[in-house]
């Protein structure tokens, strides 16, 4: 094993000199990368000092640091039907993304320094992107008992995100215990926000909507109740908090509250909260079923608001693969997500770059260098200087694509945006200098 | 006309249309032989994934004077919890031939995705999905009203009872307002929907202030495990503010009508003194049902060939 986690021969490319590239949009120029760092960045390299390196003709092309997801169900272990490690991190690499956040609602739970190391190897076997796995809060999710936290965390896995993701920490005192403790080892509970008495049985927002399609409500108030109680929490025990997944508007005001009061606080919303709303319930395709679910208009519009002032740090995918047939169902019976990870950032180039509310620095900011920062993850999120690791996706700003569910790398085709055409192409996306995606391809 | 999902997919001449199609045809049942071939060689599923006699005999009675055949599936508790899917189902209904799929399903939407899916080519008619809707019903509310009243523009009902939880509420409230009724809604504030106040109709918290001034008032079924969940107290405060008693019967002008989609909980919500008055069109509204729903499959099936 290399010294700083660097998979075995990730250092025989000779680098990659991408001419003329735009980073974070700006002017063109000249980036080379070379053993596993972006070696220089100039108005024009001279082909003499970059020694072998492959030309890549960047000519239009836009250079974003890799994207960071916080939040990813790869289903391995358990439902490698869904997805698997090595299928959601191709898909992972396709969407421009050089590290993702494996969440521990798996089959076994990963709870235990075995299941998060497995993950963890499996990703680095497949080398699509830098897999890191989220240890389960709780032992087997159950919300009653802590799991092996510090196992997790001194594991060869190194996880410092924690959640029960698909279910809330409910209980106050084990929260409180959660936050209190991954102190130790610098980690941070993710918190599913959603109060379980008030969501029994819930299949959309609880609105003017759910009471016309006879759906039962999931209300607003049952993420607002979880977030505010925990932001007060971890306030009162001094702890870092970060709530996964916001969806309301209130969750926004509250959030924009308790950063304000100081409360160390992080969140993340999907792309799809940023661009979809509750209307979508009325045709009844379980497509559209994720939880949360998807809101009303105004809640899309204070959700882009809060991730462009900086209230909502991170977008994350919560990339949430299923078969078929747990979504060609009636929508009570169908299972809750959407895939996010190939469509994330055409989604927030749609929802918050053609609307003004993000440059591409801000893009950059919000899909790396802050889940970067919040999942403490080591050589992801450094930007683009000189020096930094190689974690490079070039895109053609240009480009416009009509998503086909069956052109996916995932295993699951439930995405929520067939047939919509969105903006922005990742051509190439690269993990420590090394291609994962040359020209919108498998590498 | 292909299918009939919702209440709201009607404007004001379909839903004419269905009424005056269910008083022809309704001439039909005073005959000695109350059956016309117009169906005749058409096939006609009775897809039920949830339990109700009442609604099955009555399309299985509309389908039969129509000369259609008639299959019962009966697919209770097989659609999730034995792991075959509604698709499944739907195909094998569609590898049978069936013109016409009347489904009553507990998850609200699900007709809406056998019409929308593919999966079928016949007509789907929705006999109670869930929580959302159940047209046939509202149809045949308004033909019985229609009947006893003998007009319904204008006209004002009140709804009263478990609205979130009842899809005849939902139905009645859309087709009434398209055909010009006055509609109230009248509950407990936990028991009508968030975002009620967009409806089509008006609401109100106190059942005696909209008696005296309706001209029918719609019972709804209550369940009584519903108190279990904190909707209401008790069955008996529930029946103390909101059922129908005899004192809430003389309240009513003379000529409202009481009406009740059935099964009745006698005693909770209605007492058996209303159930049984000269007002009640209880009865009524069961034999109503069976030429609405004539109409329906007439216009979804042989208009279709018209056409």
């Amino acid at each position: 094993m290399t010294g700083d986690g660097h998979a075995p021969g990730e250092r025989a490319t000779a680098g990659w000199l991408l001419r003329g590239v735009r980073p974070l949009g700006g002017d063109p120029t000249d980036v080379l990368l070379r053993a596993g760092r972006i070696a220089e960045i100039g108005a024009r390299l001279d082909p003499a000092d970059t020694s072998g390196a492959q030309l890549l003709d960047a000519d239009g092309l836009i250079a974003l640091p890799g994207l960071v997801d916080l939040h990813t169900h790869l289903r391995e272990p358990g439902r490698e039907d869904a997805e698997t490690v090595a299928s959601g991190t191709l898909a992972a690499a396709l969407g421009g993304f050089t590290a993702v956040h494996a969440m521990a609602n798996t089959d076994p739970v990963a709870d235990t320094a075995g299941v998060v190391e497995q993950v963890w190897r499996l990703g680095r076997e497949a080398g699509h992107v830098d897999v890191r796995p989220v240890g389960a809060v709780t032992a087997g999710l159950g919300g009653q008992r802590l799991a092996e936290l510090g196992a997790m965390a001194e594991s060869a896995a190194a996880v410092r995100v924690f959640s029960d993701d698909g279910h809330c920490v409910s209980d106050a005192v084990v929260m409180r215990r959660a936050l209190e403790y991954v102190k130790a080892f610098d980690g941070v509970i993710a918190q599913h926000a959603q109060e379980p008495r008030l969501t029994e049985d819930a299949q959309m927002n609880e609105g003017q909507l759910s009471g016309v399609l006879g759906l039962r409500g999931w209300p607003a108030v049952a993420e607002e109740a979880i977030v505010a109680r925990d932001v007060l929490l971890a306030a009162h025990v001094g702890s870092r908090l970060h709530i996964c997944h916001v969806s309301t508007a209130g969750s926004v005001d509250i959030l924009r509250w308790a950063k304000a009061k100081g409360c160390d606080v992080t969140a993340e919303v999907t792309p799809h909260h940023l661009l979809l709303t509750d209307e979508l319930a009325a045709t009844y395709d379980p497509v559209y079923k994720v939880n949360p679910p998807l809101r009303t208009a105004e809640d899309v519009d204070a959700l882009r608001a809060a991730l462009a002032d900086g209230t909502i740090d991170a977008v994350a995918t919560d990339h949430a693969p299923h078969p078929v047939e747990d979504k060609e169902t009636e929508w009570a019976a169908a299972a809750f997500g959407m895939l996010g990870l190939e469509t994330a950032l055409s989604v927030v180039i749609a929802a918050t770059v053609e609307t003004g509310l993000l440059d591409w620095a801000g893009v950059a900011d919000r899909m790396s260098t802050r889940p970067a920062r919040i999942g403490r993850v080591a050589g992801q999120g450094r930007g683009l200087e000189a020096g930094a690791p190689a974690n490079v996706l070039l895109l053609d700003p240009t480009a416009r694509t009509t998503v086909d569910p069956t052109g996916l790398a995932s295993l699951s085709s439930n995405t929520p945006y067939a047939g919509r055409v969105l903006p922005g192409r990742v051509v190439a996306t690269f993990l420590r200098g090394r291609a994962t995606v040359l020209d919108g391809k498998q590498a | 006309m292909k299918h009939l999902l919702s209440a709201g997919d009607l404007d004001r001449d379909d839903a004419l249309a269905i009424l005056d199609t269910a008083e022809e045809l309704a001439q039909l049942a005073e005959r000695p032989i109350k059956k016309l071939p117009t169906l005749r060689g058409r096939t006609v599923v009775n897809l039920f994934f949830e339990d109700s006699t009442r609604t099955r005999i009555s399309f299985e009675a509309a389908a039969k004077r129509l000369s259609a055949d008639v299959i019962n599936f009966s697919a209770k508790g097989s659609s999730v919890s034995k792991g075959e899917t509604l698709k499944d189902t739907a195909l094998t209904l569609e590898a049978m031939g069936a013109d016409a799929v009347v489904v009553r399903h507990p998850a609200s939407g699900a007709p809406h995705r056998l019409a929308v899916s593919g999966w079928i080519r016949g007509s789907v008619v929705n006999a109670g999905d869930g929580t959302h809707e159940h047209p046939t019903q509202a149809l045949l509310d308004a033909y019985t009203l229609r009947r006893r009243l003998g007009s319904l523009e204008g006209r004002r009902v009140a709804v009263v009872g478990d609205v979130l939880h009842s899809r005849v509420a939902r139905s009645n409230v859309l087709l009434l307002h398209t055909l010009g009724v006055e509609v109230t809604l009248v509950a407990p504030p936990t028991l009508l929907p968030v975002g009620v106040q967009a409806w089509p109709c008006a609401t109100s918290l106190d059942l005696d202030a909209v008696l005296p001034k309706s001209d029918a008032v719609m019972m709804l079924r209550v369940q009584r495990e519903r108190m279990n969940a904190s909707y209401f107290p008790s069955a008996r405060e529930y029946t103390r503010r909101y059922g129908l008693d005899g004192r809430r019967l003389a309240a009513l002008p003379d000529h409202a009508v009481v009406m009740h989609p059935g099964p009745m909980n006698r005693g909770l919500e209605i007492s058996a003194v209303a159930a049984d008055s000269a007002r009640s069109a209880i009865v009524e509204q069961v034999s109503n049902g069976v030429s609405v729903r004539m109409a329906v499959l007439y216009l979804l099936l042989a208009g279709e060939e018209a056409a």
